[in-house]
């Protein structure tokens, strides 16, 4: 049988969690209960609402999770604010897995990771992070630096909270832009807050988050001696078809949707700026 | 090799067309384009470039995909593609031809486009050579003879004959279908023909571009040269080259409402349009500048250095003709291409 790539399967939304004022996370299965596919942490899917349209979102719950998907969506713009408005029951349409995925098994492994996010950057992390949790036997020490406007917007502060600051050798630091009263943990932005850490150099990092918090991110951490081919990110661009094909999310020779979305910052280093 | 008389081309297209679908150039409303061939329709074989490329045989401007029908919280999809039957594609001119190639390896690399696919195997493809190329004609540059195109089935015209090669197998069996129309004949007038189309092919003005610059290590630097600024600036981003192009594959896909559901549907799209890659909160190329250079870069860099060195471009030489600032890709290599225009 052809694969239909563009034909998208029916997903039902099982449950919604609203995470911040404009971000929910939207849990989805298949019309027979079941998981829709399977991925690998950073892939992404395209969902959509038939007659509003189709947008890429990275897949948020981890691989390991066999009974659903997750997607933590942000409300900024027409399909997105559709979204939001969605109730449980409510059907929609789901394709992919698609782009390349974190070198969990392959560059990861054994190794100690640092994860930096900003705001809804934390989403396509908390796939990975979670793999590693799953696995934790295969890798070394975990530290998450995880920033947001305020503490209303960190997104999963609940999972952070009660699973990840107390698995062992695992480390998590949070901060907020600007003071706010309830708040006792670090403020400030997380650039400088990751050269204040003194992070250890020999950490594999992961940043995602605003395109500015990466570049003052990634300069911070150079100075601290990390290397660029260990340090990974994932792009995000307008993307129609999702398998290379529609002609919109290149950068330089190589498509996000297909090559990416996650780039070595070396490779990046060979592409041109215009991400 | 067969011959048939031009008299006699009429017969051949009712002939072709009473067992499947015919499209050739016509011509409708004083313009020259594939369409599909009925009696009466007036043929525009002879004429050396359609305005449009025959891409939407297998590439349509517009295509539905699929419907949705809703219901509720429920949503159904329907798959209302019908099964594509064998078509004939006649008069496709080398340059074109070699477009598919092109449009081939994104459509048809994995994962599959089922959508172009269905439609590229079901072609038949009768290709002519060209004749009489004129000023805006640079296939050469790209490496294609328009003296001896490839296809199912290559044709040759002069004054009173078509001359008729099969070359595969779905090009003998369409031979075979209409043979009783044709004679023998017709090596000696062919090659006559090629020897002159090639001499005039070899005093084109762009015949001889220099594309030694455009690299895949070379990437980085074109993309940073400032001689982008100037090519640039007159572009109105009516993308107008974009659509008159025979390797030109953006597409977009949208939802429409209608009464009976929604309807998914893809259409030809424009790296010139500024909202082409437009997001809900940033926009990867905001100037023209950047998306003009997308475009030459994509066919002179990008695609060659995801294609074995393949250009996306076959110098057909529409945009040369139709672009109303009188920008286009000639002006670019002659820029950027390399030390022969120095």
């Amino acid at each position: 049988m052809i694969n239909e790539n563009l034909i998208p399967k029916i997903g039902v939304i099982t449950d919604i969690r609203k995470d911040t004022p404009d971000v929910k996370t939207f849990r989805v299965v298949g019309t027979d209960g079941k998981k829709l596919f399977e991925h690998l942490p950073g892939q992404c899917a395209m969902v959509s609402v038939p007659g509003v349209g189709e947008c890429m979102f990275s897949i948020t719950s981890s691989p390991t999770n066999e009974e659903f998907m997750e997607f933590s969506i942000k409300k900024c713009g027409c399909v997105t604010e559709v979204i939001h408005s969605l109730e449980v029951g409510q059907q929609i349409t789901v394709r992919g897995p698609y782009g390349r995925n974190f070198p969990v098994e392959e560059d990861f492994k054994g190794k100690d990771m640092l994860f930096i996010a900003g705001g809804i950057g934390l989403a396509p992390l908390r796939s990975v992070i979670n793999y590693i949790r799953h696995y934790r036997k295969n890798y070394g020490k975990v530290v998450v630096v995880y920033g947001a406007r305020s503490k209303d917007d960190l997104v999963d502060i609940e999972e952070i909270r009660t699973e990840w600051e107390k698995e062992p050798d695992f480390e998590v630091y949070l901060t907020i832009d600007r003071p706010q009263e309830g708040w006792n943990g670090h403020v400030g932005f997380v650039p400088a807050y990751v050269k204040e850490l003194g992070l250890d150099p020999n950490m594999t990092a992961v940043l995602c988050g605003p395109p500015i918090m990466i570049k003052f991110t990634l300069a911070g951490l150079l100075e601290l001696g990390f290397d660029k081919s260990r340090v990974y990110t994932t792009l995000e661009l307008r993307m129609k078809c999702g398998i290379g094909k529609c002609g919109r999310c290149n950068v330089g020779d190589k498509f996000v949707c297909k090559d990416g979305p996650v780039f070595r910052m070396d490779e990046l280093d060979e592409l041109p700026d215009e991400y | 090799m067969l011959k048939i008389s031009k008299e006699k081309l009429n017969g051949l297209y009712s002939k072709i067309s009473a067992s499947m679908p015919l499209y050739m150039p016509l011509k409708k409303a004083g313009e020259a384009n594939y369409g599909l061939w009925a009696d009466g329709e007036e043929s525009a074989l002879g004429v050396l470039k359609t305005v449009k490329s025959p891409k939407d045989l297998f590439f349509p401007q517009s295509e539905t995909m699929m419907k949705f029908k809703t219901e509720g919280k429920s949503i159904e999809i329907l798959d209302v593609r019908e099964e594509q039957k064998p078509f004939v594609l006649f008069g496709v001119k080398a340059c074109d031809f070699k477009a598919f190639d092109v449009l081939d390896r994104v459509f048809l690399a994995e994962p599959v486009d089922t959508y172009y696919q269905s439609r590229r195997s079901a072609g038949i493809i009768v290709t002519l050579a060209c004749s009489r190329p004129e000023e805006s004609c640079f296939c050469k540059v790209f490496g294609i003879d328009a003296a001896e195109p490839a296809g199912d089935v290559t044709t040759w015209l002069d004054e009173k004959y078509l001359y008729w090669r099969a070359n595969t197998e779905k090009g003998n069996a369409l031979t075979e279908s209409v043979k009783e129309l044709f004679e023998n004949g017709g090596e000696k007038e062919v090659s006559a023909q090629q020897k002159k189309t090639r001499e005039i092919i070899e005093k084109l003005p762009f015949s001889h571009l220099d594309l030694s610059r455009f690299k895949p290590e070379n990437l980085n630097e074109l993309f940073d040269a400032s001689e982008w600024e100037s090519l640039s600036e007159a572009c109105l981003g009516c993308g107008a080259c974009t659509f008159v192009c025979p390797t030109c594959q953006c597409f977009d896909i949208r939802d429409f409402k209608t009464n009976e559901g929604v309807i998914r549907y893809r259409c030809w799209d424009s790296c010139m349009y500024s909202d082409f890659t437009q997001m809900a909160a940033a926009n990867s190329r905001t100037t023209q500048l950047q998306r003009y250079r997308q475009r030459f870069m994509h066919k002179l860099v990008y695609y060659p250095s995801q294609h074995e060195g393949l250009y996306s471009c076959v110098g057909c030489g529409r945009c040369v003709n139709k672009c109303p600032q009188h920008l286009n890709i000639i002006k670019v290599v002659k820029t950027l291409g390399g030390k022969a225009h120095d």
